[in-house]
């Protein structure tokens, strides 16, 4: 049997458009179908607080990221620190929040310029397609055969840990993902009839890249970029645990665990929250890019 | 008298929705006999298949059956337990679909596949079942059932699964077999082969058929009773003649006059428009439901909403003025109007673009391993063609006769491998991206899918005003100013600048893409079934919109489509093409009456024309287009040639015979004798109707 959702947008379409009543926008279709499903509106909700207290956590948090406290070490949870003290005598709350600042930093730069390289690299080469398509591809295989943990270890190792490093680390694992989901929707609309006829009009190669494919590629360019994005949490996350992400003294969570290992048995809560707030922060992206798919993409992305 | 089989009730249907419940069927009551189809008729949201489908209780999640009776045999259908209801859908109901090859299982052989059915519901042995799939595809006039049998449904051609699809439905010879538009995906061709088999079927076994199109034509030919739905609920109901001949309803009028009339004059008509759309099921008007696109509408039927009562034996009509209804032909000759302007006939005869010897082959890609020789596809093997200032040039052709591809050669989508194309009589570079923007200027395309042909994110201001700032080299304001108008040229309201594709209907979508066409001032348009996804009644506004466009601006169309109907109703001149060849080209009247290339003269008895009256001669061609990469020899149509001489087809091309002005037929048979076999097929026509 059908899909009620799909079988009820098919009644409704079956009707033309030609009644004045004012029909919504695409954004604001994409924002009604999202409030339908709570778990992709809880994940966006919760990855919003953590966008806020990336942005604004120094001033959000109750103390000083750095203050230590000797006569506080290794403090339980209690009303003035709510997820206890470290070692130092450090806020694990204010760390926590502080430390997502560099989450989304290197993440989201990451995949920032993972999404910009990967999809120049997959309009040009699913649009010119031919020989030259085949040896980028094959090239982009080469770099995705490698378990991308080793491979940033590899790179890291080689260039040294430092934030910039980072971010360009994580661009060169996910350019190859970028670039075959950008390449799979250019293969999918060059032969469509609008572009056709951008062609028979004698339209230049660069306005129909830019113009006529690009923007009809974003909707699945975004839910991609959502994923990457959660995925680099864990590698930033990873690298910060083996230690070569992020330095101290920086409130980083991968630090944070891998500080609080000898700590387990005496103050277990430096070593859980920074490893919850990663799962949380991790699930509620990968819902929100869930949720993503299933309102932009046609046919809610089932295949 | 025959029994009822099945009978519906003031049946009631709803779907809930996140905007509420809508009604999406009201009130709708018929009754089909045994040896009987009914069809339902109706544009697209009107209702028909959630008719059907919510009568047997097969609808989709969110919809409801609210109130009414359907009795299948006596038995209620509508109180059932489910366990019951499982049971009559396999065996006593059966539906065919419009895609058979999303009926059957593409992994399993079409013999265990339907034999399947036989062992769950008629509880054979496997032997047994074996043996009545054979007898039930031999009785679907399947060609060697045994060899179909081990065959996999993606070995089969359209027409041959969905008669297997048939012979499955009606292995247990059900009471009451659902078709839902079980041809709207075939060739007319092969169309016509199953709604022969159809109508031969319906005499034999005694299920009622309740029969769901949107084609008039298909109506005729096998329907005996019609009711023609609209937003839900029945507008007419009627016996087939009775309903063509003296509809009393202004819907039904409207829609017969739609349809183009098989009438191949070179004076054009427009066709009947019905203004307006259906309305949504839960913004449906006060009274009558169709006053507000009605032509006959009056205060009164705006106050209360007119029953669906008896206004003459057999005869349903839910208009209130149904005796003020006009005849279909007195209506015809007032609602439409003639389109070719005087001024028109100046210049006629200087032809615009042509096409000579024009070949398109791709390679085929070769095996692997050990290359197995690869033959081209010779999607366009050596066609000649030229369209001339002003005029229409329409070319018909089974699909994979290669006819868009021509039009993709002429406008350099595809670039031709072999011949010339020319304009004004200059040769052009082959490819778009070497022809000069003049060039491109003057060629533009309308493309099939509407859906596609408009960039989803641009609006249709920015679609149309592209061509006029590009090619036509205009600044920004008034290029504007320009697209407005071309917006009301194409009748669509200014407003509708701003809109993105998705807000428009695939109609509006079509004329915005018209629009487009004509921005760029072309002199050739290349229309390629511009229409063939559409409504009929859209499809009509779309056809006067096209002939209206050519009186004003004079240019030139190639009109691409499998619908003879609508090419006649549109074309000057007419190019018929199989496998990549053009097989007859001339002018349109003398090419269609009588028509003398035997496969002309196929495709001609092959459309289902809208008339009951209409005698058609009984020619069907058998199999289906060959592949291009095995273009028979001698004549390419020698193997379904109903009129195959002998070796002489098998081995020699045939010679171009030339007839009346640059009338041309590819064919061994002289035009005289052609002519001749004309007028003794009609004869035996007439004879076999008779006896």
């Amino acid at each position: 049997m059908t899909d009620p959702i799909v079988a009820e947008e098919e009644a409704l379409s079956g009707i033309p458009a030609q009644t004045p009543i004012d029909r919504p926008r695409t954004w604001r279709v994409y924002w009604r179908r999202l409030k339908k499903r709570p778990a992709a509106l809880v994940g966006t909700i919760v990855f919003c607080v953590f966008l806020f207290l990336a942005v604004f956590g120094t001033w959000v948090a109750p103390y000083d990221y750095q203050a230590q406290d000797a006569k506080a070490r290794l403090d339980a949870p209690s009303l003035s620190h709510p997820f206890g003290t470290d070692q130092f005598g450090r806020d694990v709350f204010s760390r926590i929040i502080v430390g997502s600042r560099n989450i989304f930093l290197i993440g989201g730069f990451g995949t920032l310029v993972a999404v910009v390289i990967g999809t120049a690299i997959g309009l040009a080469s699913g649009y010119v397609g031919g020989a030259s398509d085949e040896v980028v591809m094959r090239l982009l295989d080469v770099l995705l055969s490698f378990p991308s943990l080793l491979l940033a270890l590899v790179l890291l190792s080689t260039v040294g840990p430092s934030n910039l490093n980072l971010v360009f680390v994580v661009a060169i694992l996910y350019i190859p993902m970028v670039a075959r989901v950008v390449r799979s929707m250019v293969l999918d609309l060059k032969n469509k009839e609008f572009v056709e006829a951008a062609r028979v009009r004698g339209e230049k190669r660069s306005y129909i890249l830019f113009r006529e494919i690009l923007p009809n590629s974003l909707p699945p360019l975004l839910v991609e970029a959502s994923m990457r994005f959660s995925y680099s949490i864990f590698l930033v996350a990873s690298l910060g645990y083996l230690g070569l992400g992020v330095q101290p003294p920086s409130p980083d969570w991968g630090l944070q665990i891998n500080d609080a290992r000898n700590f387990l048995q005496v103050a277990p809560w430096t070593l859980l929250v920074p490893a919850c707030t990663i799962a949380v922060l991790v699930v509620s992206t990968n819902l929100m890019s869930d949720g993503l798919r299933q309102v932009m993409l046609p046919g809610g992305g089932r295949n | 008298m025959a029994r009822p089989v099945f009978e519906i009730e003031g049946l009631h249907i709803d779907y809930t929705t996140e905007s509420g419940v809508l009604p999406a069927v009201r009130d709708v009551s018929l009754a089909v006999h045994e040896h009987e189809s009914f069809g339902l008729v109706g544009e697209s949201g009107s209702g028909k298949s959630t008719l059907a489908m919510g009568a047997i209780r097969y609808l989709a999640s969110n919809g409801r059956v609210t109130e009414g009776s359907v009795r299948l045999n006596g038995v209620e259908l509508l109180g059932l337990p489910g366990k019951e209801l499982r049971e009559l859908w396999g065996s006593r109901i059966g539906v065919v679909y419009q895609s058979p090859l999303s009926a059957l299982n593409p992994s399993i052989v079409i013999g265990r596949q339907l034999a399947e059915v036989a062992r769950q519901h008629l509880g054979l042995d496997r032997a047994a079942a074996f043996a009545r799939v054979a007898e039930m595809l031999t009785k679907v006039a399947m060609p060697d059932p045994e060899a179909v049998m081990k065959r996999y449904p993606h070995q089969l051609s359209g027409g041959m699964l969905q008669r297997c699809v048939i012979a499955m439905v009606l292995m247990t010879h059900p009471s009451l077999l659902i078709m839902d538009e079980p041809t709207t995906a075939l060739d007319v061709t092969t169309q016509a082969v199953v709604l022969d088999l159809v109508a031969d079927l319906k005499r034999e076994f005694d299920s009622a058929i309740l029969y769901i199109t949107h084609d008039l034509g298909v109506i005729t030919k096998i329907c005996d009773r019609v009711g023609v739905m609209y937003a839900g609920e029945f507008m007419e109901q009627a016996d087939l003649r009775e309903l063509f001949k003296r509809p009393r309803h202004p819907y039904t009028l409207d829609l017969l006059g739609c349809v183009p009339r098989f009438d191949p004059t070179p004076q054009k008509r427009s066709l009947v428009t019905i203004p307006g759309a259906i309305p949504r099921v839960d913004e449906l008007p006060h009274g009558c439901i169709f006053a507000p696109r009605c032509k006959f509408v009056e205060d009164a039927c705006r106050a209360a909403r007119p029953p669906l009562a008896e206004v003459a034996a057999r005869h349903l009509s839910a208009c209130r003025r149904w005796q003020d209804v006009p005849l279909p032909a007195a209506y015809l000759r007032e609602a439409t109007e003639a389109m070719s302007a005087p001024e028109m006939e100046r210049g006629r005869h200087e032809v615009l673009a042509a096409a000579a010897a024009a070949e398109v082959h791709f390679k085929s890609a070769k095996g692997l391993i050990r290359g197995r020789t690869a033959r081209p596809i010779r999607a366009v093997d050596g066609v000649d063609l030229q369209v001339r200032v002003g005029q229409t040039l329409g070319v018909v052709g089974e699909s994979g006769s290669g006819k868009t591809t021509v039009a993709r050669a002429i406008i350099g989508l595809t670039p031709a491998t072999g011949g010339t194309i020319t304009l004004h009589g200059k040769p052009l570079p082959r490819s778009t991206g070497k022809r000069p923007r003049a060039t491109l200027r003057e060629i533009q395309m309308v493309f099939q899918n509407p859906d596609a042909s408009l960039n989803p994110t641009r609006s249709v201001g920015d679609a149309i005003m592209r061509p006029l700032t590009l090619l036509g080299g205009l600044g920004h304001q008034i290029a504007k100013g320009k697209a407005k108008d071309l917006l009301e040229a194409v009748s669509l309201p200014v407003s509708y600048f701003d809109r993105l594709p998705h807000e428009l209907s695939g109609g509006e979508k079509q004329r915005v893409a018209i629009a487009r066409a004509f921005a760029a001032e072309p002199g050739l348009i290349l229309c390629d079934e511009p229409i063939s996804s559409l409504d009929v009644s859209v499809q009509g506004s779309l056809m006067n919109l096209l002939m209206k466009l050519q009186v004003e601006k004079c240019t030139s169309y190639v009109f691409i489509s499998h619908d003879l109907s609508a090419v006649q109703h549109l074309s000057d001149a007419i190019a018929v093409v199989y496998l990549g060849h053009v097989m007859e080209i001339g002018e349109a009247v003398l090419v269609l009456t009588p028509p003398l290339h035997p496969y002309t003269e196929a495709l001609l008895s092959a459309v289902p024309l809208a008339d009951p009256d209409v005698k058609q001669k009984p020619i069907r061609l058998g199999g289906s287009v060959p592949s291009a990469m095995d273009v028979p020899p001698g004549c390419r149509f020698h193997p379904r040639c109903p009129r195959f001489l002998g070796d002489i087809c098998r081995e020699q091309e045939p010679p171009w015979r030339e007839g009346e002005g640059d009338h041309r037929v590819y064919c061994h048979i002289p035009l005289d004798e052609l002519a001749r076999l004309q007028v003794e097929t009609l004869v035996l026509a007439g004879e076999e109707r008779g006896a």
